[in-house]
């Protein structure tokens, strides 16, 4: 006979760890309990030496889908001879580690209940139990238990509570646990907030305004979202133009994995990303039309040969999309660049003018959590928006750093923190230019404060002055008399990835993307960095050219063109661009480009691509950021590489990657009436071939790829490939995006060398 | 030096340099001019340093600037001007012919102030030493017994006026220093605030507080107005008044119309019962024909202007920090 304590830690509450564990070890006739602490699960069990370490390796093999071993510790106990295997209430007080599961979609057995007609919760649109439904979205404190979330406001009827303290049954201990009777329940609202219909009969109603061309706001799971019908295009133009949002795509939500197939291509590893636990949007390549049924309107993502497709992650857009019986566009309820409407208040004071009802029910959501959006890559998922389903998963981190907060960019905005051991990345908060987003990021702030219980020794954040966040961070850190670490843009970026995969450095990092604000004042964007912990050397970077009208060239890539063209011909560079401008407006900005008025020099790879979409045609104006970017992928395909665009890497220290040749080789295509296939495949070469210069010179055998460009599937493939065929060792995102959504977490991990230095050298003045 | 811009470091240096304790000014409150008494009678006292590139501009030149700008300065605070000294370093090798017209011109912005040039003062230093030349305008007015105009005065509620299209002075000065030919060509709107003060106050409107929005444009000055009042402001993004040659301009330019250079704009904050009547009293002088009410004043935290964009969202009219960097990555 022996006894052990086993300590568990990672993602191990809220996934029906607990059961699991006693139904484990009841199966093997050893005694004991197991108990959630704030640092994990820990469990002393007793019996027969070869079953408890039976009992081990089930714990290892076979554990909840959702749950997530990290840490395993075992430790030898003096035997207690207790009878039975027990759970005991949790104990709070072990200090807190982030062990929050995420939001889990319906399980199989969830989803067999709401449909059958004979079950207690035929047609509920809140079944859960321990292996799926909110967890994230309603958790208010840590531990994990029902009175520290807002399901707390509901009393659990005597047959919901016989569930939840049943130890054999799914719904033992299932925080949410609720039925018709004694949970939330739905209302529909007409835009001024009268109560139109409850229950069923409001679901019903609600799937009929839709089928009828109508937009309905959902309260879904982390947010309000809204839907239309997406086989006709007239729903979905009527949804975009409430929204304000011209051409930027919309995803759908599918009633069945067939339907996906009717519509879009679908390989087996994409159909498992959607219907995993965490059913992100997963962007597919769509079909051609072959008079199949159901169609998705033209309109839902015009000219985009993908199509963001998602299954119904709740009981409630089950229920939904099996009356509809057809496919939804199912986009964020909120007004553009704004966040989500969390609140039924909030969502009819905001969505007023664009949805005609409103769906909702009354468990609170209590942080806003989007969908996430996930690409198949070379490397297998490739997370572009993390949200929904991950966060806030915890990142193990090889050693213990300080107690840090970062807060990430400017777009498409995260919070990050470190928790013992771990990093915590918030779910995406979105564009954080608007009062609302600015308010949203010093709330999730201050809610993962809380929940962790963590008092930052430091705060991190961009170098921009004028970033919403390093704004907050400024004033957060005079608030707290701690010190502000500024990261570099770029520097961040690659020490996002290579936080995910465990790098110290030194590596060579590609950092491609928009623009960040670099040391030297100027904007950077196409950077290649040697990173080492703390620090970074600026190796190469692209020939920097002048953005007339700043940001105003974001949306514009025919001014990214002309900057290019101006350094290259001066005055007569419009005769490249002749249909791009008025006369008066070339005047204009060719005045403004030779004067260096409002025209920042740039290093911007994304608007070399913005400049290359222009010149070839693909596209002069962009109403979504990345728009050109995006097109250009889109018209280069699939098809094989081809001879490359010179673009040679002039000597020197940086060196700088000329697109001059370049760009005049593709202008001599163009003449030639070259297709903007052809041009955009070789463009995409010449930066293949770049990367394989810039890796070569630098010559160290790490390499990551990081920023917005990565987004890329064709740029990410192709170079890694490449550089692989050189000996190169490649690291890409994958679980964090290669976009500003990963921000936060390199500057987490910049901030971590940063800070051990200054405390070190404090520790040992020289 | 990135101080010059109306933004966030020119507060800083502001606060950092001038207002540390003992403040080097006896006033400690940041306003357009200092208020003091004189005998039973109130003065208000300001002074301005006008440089400017080109010194002859569409609508305007910097001798005009000199005296509607300390003019203006003292108006805010609800005074009558009454007197000015003009302080002149030139540039030796400045054409006297230049500086004849810019002295005619002063004269003859003074005589449409009401206002008389009394004392003066010259300086000339050698090439290269100063940018051709700068003008020191001091100003000294009569604040009438029952006014009281100050950011402190301003209230939730208060109804925010301005009194005409923003940032035309800040597109008319650029077009001509970089030789942008516009559309259509834009003129500076230089010009004295008296007239709309006056006619405020002629019509019994309680004004709250006033602010001429110069350097910075429209958001600078609401920024440091609510910072000053300890409130929040928030404006309407479809009320705002720019004209289509601005609008036009700023888009091309990549500028912002609300933090664009004006030289004859004010906003004015009234209690929201009288609103009505004070646009009627701007818009009944020529110079405030395209006056507008263009939000409010709301609780909040002090200094936060934002403005309720056409999408219906809401943007943070912040002090930027000297450039506009693009954040957009
Ligand atoms: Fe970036
Ligand atoms: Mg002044
Ligand atoms: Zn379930
Ligand atoms: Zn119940």
């Amino acid at each position: 006979m022996i006894r052990l304590a086993i300590t568990v830690r990672g993602v191990v509450q809220g996934v029906g760890f607990r059961p699991f564990v006693h139904a484990a070890a009841t199966a093997r006739g050893l005694s004991g309990w197991v108990r959630n602490r704030t640092d994990g699960v820990r469990i002393e069990v007793e019996g027969p030496a070869p079953r408890v370490s039976d009992f081990q390796r089930a714990l290892e093999r076979e554990a909840p889908p959702a749950a997530r071993l990290e840490h395993m510790g075992v430790e030898a106990l003096p035997l207690q001879r207790e009878l039975g295997f027990r759970i005991l209430e949790s104990d709070p007080s072990a200090p807190p580690r982030p062990s929050i599961p995420a939001d889990l979609a319906t399980c199989p057995d969830c989803l067999e209940e709401v449909v059958s007609t004979s079950a207690r919760r035929f047609q509920y649109p809140f079944t859960n139990c321990t292996r799926c439904g909110p967890r994230w979205t309603i958790i208010e404190a840590l531990p994990y238990d029902r009175a520290r979330t807002s399901m707390k406001a509901f009393a659990m009827c005597s047959v919901c509570e016989a569930e939840y303290r049943d130890t054999r049954d799914r719904r033992f201990h299932a925080q949410p646990v609720a039925c018709p009777a004694c949970g939330p329940s739905l209302r529909l609202l007409g835009p001024e907030g009268d109560c139109l219909r409850e229950g069923e009969a409001a679901l019903r109603e609600a799937v009929k305004e839709v089928l009828a061309g109508g937009i309905l706001a959902l309260q879904g799971l982390g947010g309000f979202q809204l839907l239309v019908d997406a086989t006709v295009p007239a729903s979905v133009e009527l949804l975009r133009q409430r929204k304000r949002r011209l051409e930027k795509p919309f995803a759908v939500m599918f009633p069945s994995l067939d339907q996906v197939r009717t519509v879009c291509e679908l390989a087996s590893e994409e159909a498992a990303v959607l219907t995993s636990p965490a059913a992100p949007i997963v962007l597919l390549r769509k079909r051609l039309s072959g008079g199949a049924k159901p169609w998705v309107a033209d309109a839902v993502a015009p000219g985009n040969p993908w199509l963001g497709a998602l299954l119904p992650s709740t009981p409630l857009h089950r229920m939904l999309l099996d009356l509809a019986e057809r496919p939804l566009v199912c986009t964020s309820g909120n007004l553009t660049d704004e966040p989500l409407c969390t609140a039924p208040g909030e969502a009819l004071d905001r969505l007023r003018g664009v949805a005609s009802l409103f769906l909702v029910h009354d468990r609170p959501i209590l942080r806003p959590v989007d969908d996430s959006v996930v690409r198949m890559g070379p490397n297998g998922p490739l997370v572009l928006r993390r949200a929904r389903g991950y966060a806030p998963l915890p990142l193990s981190l090889r050693a213990a750093p300080p107690y840090l907060l970062a807060l990430g960019g400017h777009l498409k905005g995260t919070v990050a923190l470190t928790v013992g051991e771990q990093a915590v990345v918030s779910q995406h908060l979105g564009d954080l230019g608007s009062i609302e987003g600015a308010r949203l990021l010093e709330r999730t702030v201050e809610d993962l404060l809380r929940l962790f219980e963590v008092h930052p020794e430091a705060v991190a954040c961009d170098l921009h002055p004028d970033y919403a966040s390093t704004r907050l961070g400024e004033r957060l850190c005079e608030r707290w008399g701690v010190p502000l670490i500024q990261v570099q843009h770029h520097h961040a970026h690659i020490a996002a990835v290579m936080a995910e995969h465990g790098l110290s450095g030194p590596v060579l990092g590609l950092a491609w993307d928009g623009a960040g604000l670099g040391t030297d004042g100027t904007l950077w964007g196409g950077e290649a960095l040697i990173v080492e912990g703390a620090r970074f050397r600026r190796v190469a970077h692209l020939r920097p050219f002048r953005l007339a009208g700043g940001e105003q060239a974001q949306r514009e890539p025919r001014r990214a063109a002309l900057g290019l063209l101006h350094a290259m011909e001066g005055p007569g560079a419009t005769v490249h661009l002749r249909d791009a401008f008025t006369a008066h407006e070339a005047d204009v900005l060719l005045a403004m480009l030779g004067r260096g008025l409002q025209s920042p020099f740039t290093t911007s790879m994304g608007r070399l691509f913005d400049a290359v979409a222009a010149l070839s045609g693909v596209q002069l104006r962009t109403s979504f950021e990345g728009q050109a970017a995006m097109a250009l992928e889109f018209a280069a395909g699939e098809d094989a590489a081809v001879e490359p665009y010179p673009l040679p890497l002039r000597n020197g220290e940086p060196a700088a990657a000329d697109w001059e040749p370049l760009i005049r080789a593709l202008l001599g295509d163009r003449t030639q009436g070259a297709p903007a296939s052809l041009m955009a495949r070789r463009f995409h070469a010449s930066l293949v071939s770049l990367a394989e210069a810039i890796a070569s010179r630098a010559g160290l055998p790490h390499v990551v790829l990081a920023g917005g460009c990565f987004q890329n599937l064709r740029l990410l493939r192709d170079i890694q490939a490449r550089l692989r065929s050189r000996g190169f060792e490649v690291w890409t995102p994958q679980q964090y995006p290669p976009n500003d959504g990963s921000l936060s977490l390199g500057q987490l991990a910049v901030a971590a060398y940063r800070y051990e230095e200054a405390r070190d050298v404090s520790r040992h003045p020289r | 030096l990135a101080h010059g811009g109306g933004g966030r470091l020119m507060r800083q240096l502001i606060e950092e340099v001038f207002l540390e304790p003992p403040p080097a000014l006896a006033w400690t409150e940041r306003h357009d001019s200092a208020v003091v008494p004189l005998g039973t009678e109130r003065l208000a006292l300001t002074t301005d340093s006008y440089v400017v590139t080109p010194r002859f501009f569409p609508g305007g030149d910097i001798g005009k600037l000199a005296v509607y700008g300390t003019v203006n300065d003292l108006v805010m605070s609800g005074a009558r001007p009454l007197y000015l000294s003009a302080g002149f370093i030139l540039e030796e090798g400045l054409a006297m012919e230049e500086l004849r017209r810019v002295v005619a011109s002063m004269r003859e912005a003074a005589r449409e102030c009401g206002v008389r040039l009394v004392t003066g003062d010259t300086k000339v230093v050698d090439r290269g030493k100063a940018d051709g030349l700068f003008i020191n305008t001091s100003g000294a007015g009569h604040v009438p017994e029952g006014r009281s105009v100050h950011p402190r005065r301003v209230r939730p509620g208060d109804a925010v006026l301005v009194s005409g299209d923003v940032g035309q002075h800040g597109i008319a000065v650029l077009s001509v220093r970089e030789g942008l030919a516009f559309e259509t060509p834009v003129q500076s709107d230089c010009s004295p605030l008296t007239p709309l003060v006056e006619a405020l106050f002629s019509a019994g409107v309680d004004v709250h507080a006033l602010r001429d929005t110069t350097r910075g444009g429209l958001a600078s000055a609401l920024n440091e107005l609510a910072l000053d009042g300890g409130v929040s402001v928030l404006l309407e993004e479809t009320s705002v008044p720019v004209n289509e040659a601005v609008s036009g301009a700023c888009e091309l330019l990549g500028l912002d119309p609300l933090y664009v250079a004006c030289e004859g704009r004010m906003v004015a904050f009234v209690p929201e019962p009288q609103a009505e009547v004070a646009l009627a009293a701007l818009r009944g002088h020529p110079l405030g024909v395209a006056a507008a009410r263009i939000g409010r004043v709301t609780e909040g935290p002090a200094g936060r202007v934002s403005l309720r964009t056409r999408l219906g969202g809401h943007r943070l009219l912040d002090l930027l920090s000297g450039e506009q960097l693009p954040r957009i990555c």
